[in-house]
């Protein structure tokens, strides 16, 4: 039985897998990262096919919103655009490809035995309200954890990133010839 | 639409982002395969918290482990800057300094 939903899921299948591969294999990183947000939107349309809204959501905001946006500045500000066939080499090839589908074998093996039971109702809800519940009450610790983990993380990066000033001395670090 | 199948799309997604990460040279494009990673294994959270167990604790470790994501990605790119700035080239090998 093949209703809409179940086309929609090899769709969605199809463009991350897809996506992924050509993340893994594209020469020029620009257009590697293109290919990374294809990615990031197909694991957002699976979350939405395992009713996970909030989830859904909140990839498209923070992965293709943000972290793409680093990603693609971190291309632009650390390459010599000019040379990027050049700009992202590879090596070990052919032992990582064999490692890698080994590892896939070995994990799709075990992804289709019959060890995980799924539960017999399988039920569509919204979940927002009670991430939230849940966050404010049984996870509030590891939320007040990753609140400080981001601010650390934002002094961090605005530390570390910071134009050098010429007339405050830096630690010395040896210059590579 | 079943769990298998969902296990093995995380799989795959894993796969590829070991093969950028083990295969690239450019630190950015390194990132980009430890996101892959962290996308499969949220894939599976979701998967098992929405077919195996009845509780929603696999979404809620999902949105932390984004969190998690979006802090080492600024972080990632503050040490990138700083790296280019430094020996003008971000590919991880050259990045060597500590070496005695």
């Amino acid at each position: 039985m093949t209703g809409p939903a179940d086309v929609i899921f090899y769709v969605l299948a199809a463009v991350t897998v897809g996506s992924a591969i050509l993340v893994a294999t594209l020469p020029n990183i620009i257009y590697a990262a293109v290919a990374l947000l294809f990615t990031f939107g197909g694991v957002a349309g699976l979350y939405v096919l395992l009713s996970a809204d909030f989830l859904a959501a909140t990839q498209v905001l923070v992965y293709v919103g943000g972290i793409l946006v680093l990603i693609m500045f971190a291309v632009f500000l650390s390459n010599r655009i000019s040379s990027v066939k050049l700009s992202n080499p590879v090596h070990f090839r052919l032992p990582a490809a064999a490692l890698c589908l080994t590892l896939f074998g070995v994990l799709a093996y075990m992804a289709v035995s019959p060890a995980f039971v799924p539960k017999q109702e399988i039920t569509y809800q919204p979940t927002t309200a009670r991430i939230g519940e849940l966050l404010m009450t049984r996870y509030l610790l590891p939320f007040e954890v990753a609140s400080v983990l981001l601010l650390a993380a934002l002094i961090g990066a605005a530390l570390l990133s910071r134009p050098d000033r010429p007339d405050i001395p830096r630690p010395d670090m040896e210059e590579p010839k | 639409m079943t769990l298998d199948k969902l296990l093995v799309i995380g799989a795959a997604l894993f796969c590829c982002g070991l093969y950028t990460i083990l295969t690239r040279r450019n630190a950015v494009a390194v990132l980009m395969g430890v996101e892959l990673v962290l996308n499969a294994a949220n894939i599976n959270f979701v998967a098992f918290s929405h077919y195996v167990s009845r509780m929603i604790g696999g979404q809620i470790f999902a949105v932390f482990v984004i969190v998690l994501a979006a802090a080492e990605a600024a972080v990632a790119l503050a040490i990138f800057l700083r790296m280019f700035a430094t020996t003008g080239t971000v590919e991880v090998d050259m990045a060597d300094h500590l070496k005695g």
